[in-house]
């Protein structure tokens, strides 16, 4: 029996010191009208080989195309010592840390993690982490609510410019608690949100204000401008950022000299391999003074019988198990491995090597715009500074480009006409620091192609070899 | 005592070969945008790395290494192959915005998930992309009051949930704007039916239940409840944290629930991860279908599409930004898969043998039953109200000295209503030996506390710490290393 260890000498002897006839018995107590049913449309078991290959069939199916897609996902390299440690049967297996004594491991690793991300975000105090950037958010904001005692109005501004499930995310969970998101427009030429945006809701009641950095088209926003406005009026301010950029770009903790209150994003550029979008891990850090607002898990140092330093989960009057419906949030989980992936990453690169890492993205991406605006009708979108990625404008409708793309196995951008149908023909290009030089000109190649055969515009690029 | 990280961190010490060995010049970002100081991270080598880390597990209690019968937890062993599938380099290279065209593999696993749960519950339709139980909670209120709000059955405000309850049910139907109201626990263990009818009427959004409850009994009443709660225009929702026991047995749906999430890093046998990360689909009866959340995968044919807020408008929306935890549903399809027809119903008949084996050997070695009438499900109670009122032990002092016998503690404390509980949930993974060994352990502390309480009361004695001090943890907080208030 796959996974059930019992020998039938060993269930004659279980059975007989419960004192039944037979594994049945024990069910006697449901209703026998409920019992089930025959499972038609389940199939029978696999071994184990049978299951690996109907699996890696299907993991070749999807093709390792180039991937040029970033909108909150990238593409970085993992060092192998990342998940062959992440993946021993002692973290791996492990439960929740609530046996402080038998969870040092975790404990530890998780103070760490803690340390690290104020490290590199400047802020004063972590969590253990949370789902994954979007739902991060949500929990963000529900805790600006929470900590502003100065406002009454639970409305929260929000750029148009920050990732559109983001936005989405935040108003599915926020929706049911009389929280009013208020969209704040994207200057058309910059892509970046003006301060003038802001001036609409100059003294008014403010919970809270969203600075992305970088924006969803990889823009930078004014952070320390749109900092400044959210403390003159009395509003939270919560930092949605790419971990991987704050190694070059200012942290939250020093935006417009005191830096923000929260500050939270996706953890997956920090060890977490792309698939298919999980598991990924939400970040969330804040200032010292309203750590008791913040939800999920927290870690502390603390001091055992002995006098020796030991870690413990702290804080837990917040949490669902003990307040249960005065909770600071639902949440009763991280996303402990990913975690633990993430403190080993960081722990390997140091900050030299994240900020290396970052700067080889900047300067791919920057390469592929380059390349990429000599081809006629194709340009930046934006002009502000960005990081790591780019809108680029089309002559020919984005959706028919990346198809044409995806049967040459380039993923060759994001189509945002969906979210952003007021940019026209463009796509969101981001190259890591894993494309090679090699994809980057077969990209620009076939894009030159796909737009001559598609929009008429003559090829600008010769050809390698004819 | 083990340094942390960043105490062995040299100035100038880089583990070199894992990033770029050129460091490219950005100059088309102006200053004003810059980190002016790098960011005080650990600097040290790889080896250094490796060791401490691999040390750092080797301080941990795991599956791999321990019996580990938390309650209400199901800490079954989760299969090496389901982890080896789920880390094939497609899948983990699969971008989360790929094309269809690029994502058909991936995509038909998700389908025949989707199909397989609800074959096992019994419902309508499955959404997979909740990322964990208590997102699956929120997910699952959400949708109750979706279709409240659309008939325009506006009145109900008021979600019911009995004192067992795990502490998620009542945050998350706070979090959908609901007040709770709590239904007692009769003295046999089911919930008290006189009392619900009571309370429950057309200000009744919905119950939330777990059957069999956390108090380890299947509540036989569940027919009469959900008639109950049905009349009255409510719906019935059910935390799956307990489905092992049942898997194959008996259906949510066929109960008459209306609502059920899954906890996949339970049943489905996905690793924990020293606290997750976890998935939790959601199932709904046919009246919540249009509501559930997005994305969910669709077949035409040959063909695997996404459904989305597009083709699901009426769609309580997404709840992360791409599909939830994907990597953990490809494992617990590997698992299901291995498992098949037959090995569903084998779940909960060798959980609930290995239950009900040490319900009855515990109570021969003289520990008190909290429902010794009752059959125990895949999880059962005992109370030790006596040993902390007769010797000054308490539920607490038990579970250290477990420790030092190398079994991880049952749940303490936990549900609520039971004092000086042990919620004990051996799962069908461990074999009758490992149970054997664990009602010696439980023995031999029953006797250390009638010779030598102080023995039992200053456990752990054999662990990297003794008894931590979590008062002092949460009085004086320290919850980030900081080089300048190091002594």
């Amino acid at each position: 029996m796959p996974f059930i260890p019992h020998t039938d000498q060993e269930v004659r002897e279980m059975l007989e010191a419960i004192g039944v006839d037979g594994i049945e018995d024990l069910f006697e107590e449901i209703p026998a009208d409920l019992r089930c049913v025959e499972l038609k449309s389940i199939p029978p078991a696999m071994s184990e080989l049978e299951a690996s290959q109907l699996m890696a069939g299907r993991a070749r199916q999807d093709g390792q195309p180039a991937c040029f897609l970033g909108g909150g996902a990238y593409d970085h390299h993992i060092p192998a010592a990342v998940w062959q440690i992440t993946t021993r049967g002692e973290f791996y297996s492990a439960y929740t840390p609530y046996q402080a004594e038998a969870s040092q491991g975790t404990l530890q690793l998780l103070y760490e993690f803690q340390s690290m991300m104020t490290a590199l975000m400047g802020m004063d105090v972590s969590n253990a982490s949370l789902y994954d950037g979007a739902s991060a958010l949500a929990e963000a904001l529900l805790m600006a609510v929470r900590a502003n005692r100065k406002s009454k109005s639970r409305r929260i501004l929000v750029p148009r410019s920050l990732h559109p499930s983001y936005r989405k995310v935040a108003g599915n969970i926020l929706k049911n608690q009389g929280i009013e998101l208020v969209e704040l427009p994207f200057d058309p030429e910059g892509g970046h949100t003006d301060i003038g945006a802001l001036e609409p809701y100059d003294g008014e009641d403010i919970a809270a204000l969203v600075i992305p950095q970088p924006n969803y088209f990889g823009v930078l926003e004014d952070v320390d401008a749109l900092t400044g406005w959210g403390r003159r009026n009395k509003a939270m301010t919560v930092a949605v950022v790419n971990p991987l950029a704050m190694s070059i770009l200012s942290p939250p903790g020093e935006w417009g000299g005191e830096g923000v209150d929260i500050c939270c994003g996706e953890g997956q550029p920090l060890g977490a391999p792309l698939s298919s979008g999980g598991p990924y891990f939400g970040f969330l850090c804040c200032r010292q003074g309203i750590v008791r607002q913040m939800p999920g898990r927290i870690i502390g140092r603390t001091l055992d019988q002995d006098g020796n330093r030991g870690f413990t989960l702290t804080l837990q009057a917040r949490e669902q198990h003990i307040r249960r419906s005065k909770a600071t949030s639902n949440i009763c989980t991280n996303q402990g491995l990913m975690v633990t992936a993430a403190t080993i990453h960081m722990a390997l690169l140091g900050a030299e090597g994240l900020e290396r890492t970052a700067a080889a993205c900047h300067a791919n991406t920057s390469d592929l715009v380059a390349r990429l605006s000599s081809l006629t009708g194709v340009s930046p979108r934006f002009s502000r500074p960005v990081f790591h990625e780019r809108l680029m404008s089309l002559p020919v409708a984005a959706d028919d480009v990346l198809r044409a793309l995806a049967a040459h196995n380039i993923l060759g951008g994001l189509d945002i006409s969906g979210d952003y149908p007021e940019l026209g023909r463009a796509i969101l290009i981001c190259a890591t620091e894993k494309r090679t030089v090699g994809e980057i000109e077969s990209f620009v190649e076939k894009l030159a192609r796909v737009i001559e055969l598609q929009g008429g515009v003559p090829c600008q690029l010769q050809p390698k070899e004819s | 005592m083990m340094l942390l990280i960043q105490e062995q961190s040299k100035q100038g010490r880089r583990a070199v070969a894992q990033a770029p060995l050129q460091k490219a010049e950005i100059t088309d970002i102006p200053e004003q945008f810059r980190r002016r100081r790098s960011a005080n991270l650990p600097e040290v080598s790889e080896m250094q790395v490796v060791r401490h880390y691999t040390r750092l597990s080797q301080r941990n209690f795991s599956i791999d290494t321990q019996f580990y019968p938390l309650g209400s937890c199901t800490m079954k062993y989760n299969p090496r192959g389901a982890n080896e599938m789920a880390m094939l380099a497609g899948f983990l290279a699969r971008h989360p915005e790929a094309p269809e065209s690029h994502s058909q593999g991936f995509m038909a696993c998700l389908h025949d998930l989707q199909e397989m749960l609800k074959e096992l519950t019994g419902m309508q339709a499955v959404s997979l992309s909740p990322a964990a139980g208590a997102q699956g909670e929120f997910a699952g209120v959400a949708m109750i009051r979706a279709y409240h709000d659309e008939r325009g059955d506006t009145g109900r405000n008021e979600i019911l949930v009995p004192d067992a309850a795990h502490g998620t049910n009542p945050a998350s139907a706070v979090m959908c704007g609901y007040k709770t109201r709590e239904i007692p626990t009769g003295a046999d263990g089911d919930v008290d039916v006189e009392a619900l009818k009571a309370v429950v009427g057309p200000q009744t959004a919905g119950i939330m239940l777990t059957n069999p409850s956390t108090l380890g009994v299947f509540d036989r009443g569940i027919l009469e409840i959900a008639r109950l709660v049905h009349d009255a225009g409510g719906l019935l929702y059910y935390d799956g944290a307990n489905l092992n026991a049942i898997l194959g047995k008996v259906r949510p749906g066929d109960m008459g629930f209306d609502v059920i999430h899954m906890n996949l890093h339970k049943t489905f046998s996905t690793p924990h991860g020293g606290g997750g990360p976890g998935s939790g689909p959601v199932g709904v009866s046919e009246r919540l279908v249009p509501y559930l959340p997005v994305p969910m995968v669709t077949r035409d044919g040959d063909e695997y599409h996404w459904l989305t807020e597009t083709e699901c408008p009426r769609s309580i929306g997404r709840l992360s930004a791409f599909a939830g935890n994907a990597g953990v549903l490809l494992r617990a399809y590997a698992y299901a898969r291995m498992l098949g027809r037959e090995g569903m119903s084998r779940v909960a008949e060798y959980s609930t043998l290995n239950a009900n084996y040490m319900f009855k050997m515990l109570q021969e070695a003289g520990f008190e039953a909290a429902f010794p009438e009752r059959r125990a499900t895949h999880e059962f109670i005992i109370t030790l109200r006596k040993q902390a009122k007769e010797r000054g032990v308490n539920t607490m002092d038990f579970a250290k000295r477990l420790l030092d016998y190398g079994f991880h503690a049952p749940t303490t404390y936990f549900p609520l209503l039971v004092p000086e509980c042990l919620l004990i949930e051996p799962t069908e993974t461990e074999d009758k030996g490992t149970l054997d060994a664990f009602i010696q352990a439980m023995r031999t502390i029953q006797d250390e506390v009638n010779t030598d309480g102080e023995l039992v009361k200053g456990a752990p004695h054999t662990l990297p710490v003794k008894r931590l001090d979590d008062v002092r943890a949460a009085r004086e907080l320290d919850l980030a290393w900081n080089v300048s208030a190091e002594d």
